[in-house]
Order: C-alpha cells, then structure tokens, then sequence
C-alpha cells in the first residue's frame, strides 16, 4: 500500500510518503512559517522526487489535532480533498499518538503535549498494554494542575515529549520530581513516518464526514451555551 | 474540434461555501451554494472560527454535488479556480487548499481570483460586458465605483472612508432590534413606510466618488435615542424607509455622475446589496433615461457564490493568469494589482 501522510497540526510540519513497510520519504521542518504557502509545495515535491503521481496513492493520512485550529484545517482540507477526488482510503491519526511514538521504548508511561494556552495543555497518556502501544488516558484539554494531579497518583516514570515543554517543565518537575523523565530534541518532533504508520492500519473514515479533532468547541460557541443556561 | 472550457470554481471567503461549474466563461452547469446562515444567526453576525469549521465539514460534500449537478467528472474540467481573497482568512484558506489539492491531484492549472473581481463578472453570466463600464459594488464589507476598460483590468474610483453600505445596514437593523442579517428586513421595512426623517446624505467633495455611511448610521441612532428621551416612538417602517432612501440617493446619484464623466457604455450592480429592492428600483428609475445600459443579476448570482469566482477565473484562465502550489488566502487582497 503507498500512502501519503501529511501533519500540519502544529508548529512541526511533516509529510511522508511509504511504500507498504518501507518509509520512501520523508520531510520534516520546525519553523514558525505558514504551513498554507509551504505544505502544497512540499507535497509536491516530495512525490515528484519519489516519482510517484497523486492517482498512485493508495492512502491519503492526516493527523487530525489537536493543534492550531487554522494548522489542522490546512492538512485536513488538502487530505480530504485528495482522497475524496481519486477515491481513495482517507484515515486521521491524533497528532498526540503520532508524537507520542518517539518514545513507544519507553518502559513507563508516554505523555505527548502540545501548549493551549492559560496553562492548558492539550495532552494524553500512552503506554504499552494488551501487548501493544496505545492510548490509557484518551486525549483532551485539561488545567496543567489537574493533569499532573492525575499522572502523580499513577506512581511510574513517565516520559514527556513535545517542543513546548520549556513553558511546562518547571511545573512538571516540581509536581512530579524523579517520576518525570524528558526527551531530549530529536524526540519532540513529531515524526510523518510515524504517523504514516499508524494510519495505514486505522479503519478508513468517510471523507465527507470527517472533521478536525479541536478538543474543545469555538470559543463564541462556549458564550452562546453559557447564554442558553441562564 | 475545439474544446470547451470548464472551470470548476470554489468560493470560501465568508460564511458560504460554494463551489460551481461554468462551461465556457458564461454557462452555468452547476452552482451549489451551502450557507452557514441559519449558524451564524445566533452570534448575531459571522464569526470566523465558526465560519472555518462549517467550511472543512462542507468543502467535499459541496465539491460533489456540484459534479453530479453539472454531469461531468474531474477529466472534463480545464482548470480550477478560487477566491484569494478578500475575506476571513481561515475561510478563505480552505477554499485556497482544496483548489490546491484538488488542481494537484489532477494535474490542472490553478487561477487565482480576486473576490470582487468575482461579484463584478456575476454580470457576465447573464449578459456580455461592454467596455469600458463602471460597477458599483455594493456588500457586507465592500462600497466602491470600479472603472473596467477592458477584460481584467479594474480602476477603483471611489470606495467607502468607513463602513461599507452593507454594515451600515446591519448596524440600523440592530438600533431596531431586527434579526441578523439586517439588510434584508430593513428593505422589506422600507416598502411599506416614507422617508418622512431628515437624515444626511454625505456627498463628501463635489468631485469625490468616495461613500461615507459612519455619519449616517450615528444620525439614525441618535434619532432613535431623542424621540425615546422625548417619550415618542418613531415607525420602524418610517426609519428604515429614510435610512434606506439617504443610502441609495448618494449610491445612485455618485454612480451616474460617474457614468457619465467616464462616458461608459455600461454600468453594473454587484455584490450582495444588489439583492436590495430599493437600490435595485432607483437605479433603474435614474438610467431609464440615461444612455447607459444598467444591468443587475439576478439575486442568486448577487450573494456569495462560485459561479461568479468561475466566470471572473474564466477571464483570467484566458488571459495566463496562474497560481502556483504556495497560493496563500489574502485577507486584504488588491483589486486593482489584480
Ligand atoms: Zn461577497
């Protein structure tokens, strides 16, 4: 099966092109740059160096967030759009699974985050279970406190990857001291290969229903709920 | 044998998502449009998180049916064509990033296109322009004269200093507790009243073709709030009637000034105030007697939609004009760079 995996969820954007087992390409960059002028070409590119042609594909895979709500849009949009348009499989991965398999060796508890602002994280547990790597905290957007509350209470090492963990890391070690264990820069990234991986043996998802994961409604939709109530 | 063309044309820069398909720069085969209307209405106005949501769950569902309408596949289309800007920047990139993908996928060249270029071109869907000729835009976000000598080229002449006639409207219909949008009910209340209150017409510089409504909407608002402070009320039908006659005096008088100093064979409404009745009597009324040709599209062509974006992207798919894979949603786009 050859699949094309895009990841535009966050600052890191990735594309990645596998054959079957074979990982045939891969890009990876770490800028604070528009992912909307820069994936298209990257894509392209890509492909054109691997000489593939788009109706080769057998697989379109995104990464579905969290994230920035404009980020995930473009790689979703430009996902669904190909797959939708040659017919072909689309499936959607969390960008929290895909960052999370940099450290899928670990022998303790995987945490991936992503920053969400006012002390928010967007974050998840992953850990290797029932013989294989996988979700034990689903994702979701939770206080910091609350979160570190909930892993200190598991009492196991726990490994924490993302490239915003310079605004957490104070907080992290002094909720969980020797219990926090952290990756070092190869590991924040979330790599495209990976995340062509787990999408190649997800379920196929109907493309025209398929949606960005945000975690949490648009923030005018929160007011108008909060307005019903009263 | 020639070809036709097809352009398949996509139209995400506010709170519709549309995407059509015209067939040699005038027929329409296909022109869906999915509103997000009835979503926005409890806001009380767009809101563009929101907007950008409805778009991605759209953005496929409407691109098929637009196929299926028109009864051709992707081998038919010539090229793909999209709203660049201006418009809400997160709406307007996922229109930007399906055409990419879509244009990719199929090895099809990519025409950007100006949105007011599109709403402009409407026009040419129902009848053939004659150069040169002025338009007068009118929508929630724009109010400008625009002088087109030829096919693609555009000549801002005047453009509103504030808020754009479409905004003013929005903001009277709230000082009258009307539902969002405002425009619409506004021109339903003005039939049945009199424009019996003096309010401004801001006419500017004798030889400016500028607009200003900030004035005015202040003048309506302060009428509302006297007559309250006095203990009387004033008749909704009556407001809106005088509100809506001092907009379209100066639209009208400035465009057939402009009309004539430029000698233009014709003159063309677009954008969607022209879906106003009001707008849509007194232009007619002023250039029943004048030399210029007025032409108005019909209503459905007058909003948002992406038969417009592809009669526009025919004109300049002609003329080479070509994106490549880094094309960007421009927020503040330049009509006349275009
Ligand atoms: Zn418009």
């Amino acid at each position: 099966m050859k699949a094309l995996a895009i990841d535009t969820s966050n600052l890191v954007m990735g594309i990645a092109v596998v054959d079957g087992e074979k990982v045939i390409g891969e890009y990876t960059t770490n800028l604070k740059k528009n992912h909307s002028i820069r994936v298209m070409p990257a894509i392209h590119d890509l492909m054109k160096e691997m000489n593939m042609k788009p109706a080769e594909l057998d697989r379109i895979i995104t990464a579905k967030g969290p994230g920035s709500y404009t980020g995930v849009r473009i790689g979703v949009t430009i996902a669904k759009t190909m797959a939708w348009t040659l017919n072909k499989d689309l499936s959607g991965v969390s960008s929290l699974e895909v960052l999370a398999q940099n450290g899928k060796f670990f022998s303790g508890y995987v945490c991936p985050l992503f920053d969400a602002r006012r002390t928010q994280l967007y974050t998840g547990l992953y850990g290797f279970e029932e013989d294989r790597f996988q979700a034990v905290k689903e994702d979701r957007l939770v206080l910091r406190s609350n979160w570190l509350d909930e892993l200190k209470r598991l009492e196991k090492r726990i490994l924490f990857l993302g490239n915003d963990l310079d605004l957490h890391k104070k907080s992290i070690l002094e909720e969980l001291g020797d219990q926090a264990v952290f990756g070092s820069a190869a590991d924040h990234n979330p790599r495209p290969s990976e995340l062509a991986r787990i999408g190649i043996e997800k379920e196929p998802e109907s493309v025209h229903h398929f949606v960005p994961s945000y975690l949490q409604l648009a923030e005018a939709e929160v007011n108008w709920l909060a307005g019903q109530k009263k | 044998m020639k070809q036709d063309e097809m352009i398949l044309a996509i139209e995400t820069s506010c709170d519709e998502t549309a995407v059509a398909l015209v067939k040699n720069g005038t027929e329409i085969m296909a022109n869906v449009v999915a509103s997000q209307i009835e979503s926005h209405k409890r806001f009380g106005g767009v809101v563009p998180e929101v907007a950008s949501r409805h778009h991605v769950e759209q953005i496929t569902v409407v691109m098929e049916e637009a196929l299926q309408m028109a009864g051709v596949t992707m081998d038919d289309v010539t090229a793909v064509a999209v709203t660049e800007g201006p418009g809400l920047v997160g709406a307007l990139l996922i229109g930007v990033n399906a055409a990419k993908a879509l244009a990719f996928a199929h090895g099809l060249p990519l025409v950007p296109v100006h949105h007011i270029a599109g709403h402009i071109y409407a026009n040419r869907l129902i009848t053939e322009m004659k150069f040169p000729l002025l338009a007068l835009v009118v929508s929630g976000g724009h109010t400008e004269l625009v002088l087109m000598k030829e096919h693609g080229s555009f000549e801002v002449i005047g453009e509103t200093r504030d808020d754009a006639a479409g905004e003013a409207y929005d903001k009277v219909a709230r000082t009258l507790n009307l539902p969002y949008p405002g425009g619409p009910h506004i021109d339903r209340l003005a039939q049945d009243g009199a424009p019996v209150l003096n309010l401004p017409r801001a006419w500017l510089e004798a030889d400016s073709y500028d607009f200003s409504f900030s004035g005015l909407k202040s003048a309506v608002i302060n009428t509302v709030h006297n007559a309250a402070q006095r203990g009387e009320t004033i008749k909704p039908e009556d407001l809106a009637a005088s509100f809506q006659e001092s907009v379209i005096d100066v639209l009208v008088e400035k465009t057939a000034r402009a009309a004539r100093e430029y000698d233009v064979k014709q003159v063309l409404l677009a954008g969607g105030v022209a879906a106003n009745k009001g707008l849509r009597a007194a232009l007619e009324a002023k250039f029943s007697g004048l030399p210029q040709e007025l032409a108005i599209p019909p209503l459905y062509l007058c909003t948002d939609n992406a038969a417009m974006i592809a009669a526009a992207g025919s004109i300049a798919y002609q003329k080479g004009k070509r994106a490549d894979w880094a094309l960007n949603g421009v927020p503040g786009l330049d009509l006349e760079a275009q």
